[in-house]
């Protein structure tokens, strides 16, 4: 409970960073903040008290284990994080190329 | 000390770097800071038992860094100017994702507590993993064996995202200043 709400408040200083930040380097961070609690949160719903991590091993008693589906399914979304990270990257920099700034209130041409 | 302890110390270490990778001027600082939440994401799956994702979370981390500053830190005349909004809007902000905080509170409660997970669809995979797929590593199993199509629907998001990346850092400015680094 005090680990969900910790998690969310990870959540919503990226968010708060996404709405006020006006440096889109800033902004581009703040994503990968929400990226961050979402997979951490993912996690957390998955963790049983006492589990152990998913892997068989010889000679080791079949304990109880953590969920390993959301591990799975955060693997993914990791790996999906750094690619949109290197695409906005690189909008980032095709912008400053075409504008000299990073201040997005100033980056306004943006028709063509 | 409980796991609990843990992990509360450690949201609590990434969400002040968080703040202080928002909030600092310097853009290098910024981008270091950013990594230190990382790894500490990366110790977190540590401790919730997951070494897979502790050891993918460590690369992304590398990577991301690796990228960011390469992309940002050749642009050293990179001035900040006033980074943030004015004061209304923040202060707007700040009090609508407060409210938002207070009102999730609530629904922190209907979920599952920490610790006690549902795992219907995950019983069957813990116990019918091994002989089903031959997979020791049962997260293994279920990204290649039984959700081996998401598998292949993130490489093509992958794939996506690489050829979007190489598609707009290849074409030229218009005005042809800049030019493709």
């Amino acid at each position: 409970m005090t680990l969900y709400a910790l998690c969310f408040a990870l959540f919503l200083v990226g968010l708060y960073g996404l709405l006020t930040k006006r440096d889109l380097i800033k902004i581009i961070l703040s994503s990968g903040i929400m990226g961050y609690a979402c997979n951490l949160m993912l996690v957390l719903f998955g963790y049983r008290r006492g589990g152990v991590y998913p892997i068989l091993e010889r000679g080791r008693e079949a304990g109880p284990m953590v969920d390993p589906l959301p591990q799975a399914l955060v693997l993914t979304s990791i790996v999906i994080e750094l690619g949109v990270t290197a695409l906005l990257a690189a909008l980032a920099i095709r912008l400053f190329q075409k504008y000299r700034t990073y201040d997005i209130t100033k980056i306004r041409r943006l028709s063509g | 000390m409980p796991i609990e302890t843990w992990l509360t110390f450690l949201l609590g270490f990434m969400i002040l770097g968080s703040i202080v990778a928002l909030e600092i001027k310097d853009i290098l600082s910024s981008i270091v800071a950013i990594g230190v939440v990382g790894l500490a994401v990366s110790l977190a799956f540590l401790f919730l038992q997951a070494p897979d994702l502790a050891v993918v979370q460590f690369l992304f981390e590398i990577f991301a860094l690796i990228i960011l500053v390469r992309a940002f830190i050749r642009k050293d005349f990179h001035v900040m100017e006033r980074a943030s909004s004015g004061r209304w809007i923040i202060g707007f902000t700040l009090i609508g994702l407060a409210a938002v905080f207070l009102l999730s509170l609530k629904v922190f409660r209907v979920l599952p507590p920490f610790g006690e997970p549902l795992m219907e669809t995950s019983r069957y995979y813990l116990e019918h993993g091994a002989a089903d797929t031959g997979a020791a590593n049962i997260v293994a199993g279920i990204i290649l064996d039984y959700r081996a199509y998401d598998t292949l629907g993130e490489v093509t998001v992958l794939l996506t995202a690489i050829l979007g990346t190489l598609t707009v850092l290849r074409f030229r400015a218009r005005d042809g200043k800049g030019g493709g680094r």
